[in-house]
């Protein structure tokens, strides 16, 4: 076993043995705390394809978080009104099934993904940035001007959405089926960087002419990049919106895409594992900090300060050395 | 049958013109020598034939206008390339680099590995920390993975220790006799290529300025043109 396997299997056995102990110990708290850190590790998983694998840069993630986020709000909402979505030209009826709501969240970011990468793509560096940024901008906007979801208040939904044979408000049946997605994902995310078109991914993240001698459109596999990394981010967002029961513009801010960012950076960008870390240790500050000051955020630019000042590719990379060059 | 056909093909590299009027015909299964020297347009005329640059006249491959193709459709055509300076994928390992190329056909990795026995033993091995001749030998591979139907090859057997150049040069004799793949190779060695090709073609500032069979290249043409 290599080191950086040693290291993830570490990371998982926390995921799995400290929800454990709460549950044991009576502290639901810390199970939510758990939740919350496998929602973002699964956002930042969603990243770190296009981050990692595409070198796509994208300050803009936060539309696919929020847009997951919001397809669970809109279809939750309707169903608890007991009004349908739409009538014309058919009936689309809300729902409180987690299945169709992940379905809908990952089918709405995919096409986002898609939309937006047709334009940012055409662009790369700071100005790929800037767009990603500007269209999330633009969403976060249209959110809060629309009232007819919540507009800034947000939405509320009063009753967890639910999954086939569980009862999604107890906490830990909700984490496992959290944890269970996020493990699916992150397997998913392992064969797809050892798959061929992974591979080309990566070289044409570092090269991309050389990719298009063998017949690959760099282009395009970007493309198809943003549009996984965007959908994974979308689920993860509708999960979010069902843990707090609750989804508002913040999750389209730009805050928020930062943040996302934040936790692959952490951990380490390209690393498997490394959004995962990132997210835990993030969560972690926010809450051990957080209760000591209201300015917890300094602390963690310090925290992020170091470990990209470290150079060693982040947390992951730290535990487990450096992996392959990375730009 | 004609493969590749280029007739008066121009280019330029913003307002300095690099070619002036090339011809170049490849037929099925031909191998033909690319030479001229240095700054003669060769490399510039396989940036063309692959879509790297802009470029204007005839260049028609398999029936294909190729100039309004973008590069990696080019490449899909069957127009396979090994670039000058071994530029393979530095980070991925030898097994990766093959994979990433594949497109189903003929060559498969095994196919490679048996033409590149020191592939096969570094399959795990990144390419960044192969020796040169080593990363030659996969790029030539990577080329292969993607099934071409004509490989151009732009020297590739530049900088390398004369027992790996001399392993290239039977891998290429080997790709001719077994599999008849179409070939245009540059290189600097007039002995080799006359031994591994069919034709040459020569060019001179832009412009082909001899084109036929080996049997019919004079000492006083390779004298005039090459300088040797």
């Amino acid at each position: 076993m290599t080191r950086e396997a040693a290291v993830n299997a570490v990371i998982l056995l926390l995921l799995v043995a400290v929800p454990g102990w709460a549950l044991y110990a009576d502290e639901p708290f810390t199970i939510t705390l758990a939740t919350r850190a496998v929602i973002f590790a699964l956002a930042a998983v969603g990243l770190n394809i296009a981050l990692g694998l595409g070198g796509l840069v994208s300050l803009g993630h936060a539309v696919y978080f929020g847009l997951g986020g919001y397809a669970m709000g809109v279809l939750a909402s309707h169903a608890q009104n007991y009004t349908p979505l739409m009538e014309w030209p058919f009936v689309i009826e809300g729902t409180k099934s987690m299945p169709v709501i992940w379905l809908t969240a990952i089918v709405v970011s995919a096409i986002a993904a898609l939309l937006i990468g047709l334009l940012a793509l055409r662009t790369s560096g700071v100005y790929f940035i800037m767009i990603t940024l500007a269209f999330g901008q633009m969403i976060y906007f249209f959110a809060i001007s629309w009232p007819a979801y919540g507009g800034e208040d947000g939405l509320s939904i009063y009753v967890r959405n639910g999954f086939p044979g569980l009862n999604t408000l107890v906490p830990i049946q909700f984490y496992g089926l959290c944890l269970a997605l996020l493990l699916i994902v992150l397997l998913f995310s392992a064969l797809l960087a050892r798959s061929p078109f992974g591979l080309a991914l990566n070289a044409a993240r570092q090269v991309p002419h050389r990719v298009e001698t063998v017949g690959l459109d760099p282009v395009r596999l970007k493309l198809v990049a943003l549009v996984i990394s965007g959908a994974i981010t979308g689920l993860a967002g509708a999960l979010f919106a069902d843990l707090n029961r609750f989804v508002s513009p913040t999750m389209l801010s730009w805050q928020m895409s930062g943040e996302i960012m934040v936790f692959v950076i952490i951990g380490g960008v390209a690393r498997l594992f490394g959004p995962v870390a990132g997210a835990v240790i993030f969560v972690l500050l926010e809450h051990l900090l957080g209760g000591i000051s209201e300015y917890w955020q300094v602390f963690l630019g310090i925290v992020l300060l170091l470990i990209v000042l470290s150079g060693k590719g982040g947390v992951i990379g730290m535990l487990a050395g450096r992996g392959r060059a990375h730009d | 049958m004609t493969l590749l056909s280029l007739s008066n093909v121009t280019a330029a590299y913003g307002a300095s013109q690099a070619l002036f009027g090339v011809d170049l015909d490849i037929a099925e299964g031909e191998a033909v020598a690319f030479m001229g020297r240095n700054g003669m347009g060769k490399s510039t005329t396989v940036k063309a034939i692959c879509r790297m640059l802009p470029a204007h006249g005839t260049l028609v491959f398999d029936g294909h206008d190729l100039t309004r193709l973008p590069s990696h459709r080019a490449a899909r055509l069957g127009i396979g390339l090994v670039p000058e300076g071994r530029r393979c994928f530095r980070d991925l390992t030898v097994a990766e680099n093959l994979a990433a190329a594949a497109r189903p056909g003929h060559w498969d990795r095994a196919r490679v590995t048996a033409l590149f026995p020191r592939l096969g033993e570094r399959l795990t091995q990144r390419a960044a920390s192969l020796s040169g001749g080593e990363q030659q030998m996969l790029t030539i591979g990577r080329a292969l993975m993607t099934n071409p139907r004509l490989l151009i090859l732009d020297e590739a057997t530049e900088g390398l220790a004369p027992i790996v150049r001399q392993e290239i040069w039977s891998a290429i004799a080997t790709l001719k006799a077994e599999t008849g793949m179409a070939m245009l190779v540059i290189d600097k060695s007039l002995a080799e290529l006359r031994t591994a090709c069919d034709r040459a073609v020569i060019l001179e500032r832009g412009r082909t300025v001899w084109a036929g069979p080996f049997a019919d290249l004079s000492a006083e043409t390779t004298e005039r043109h090459l300088g040797v």
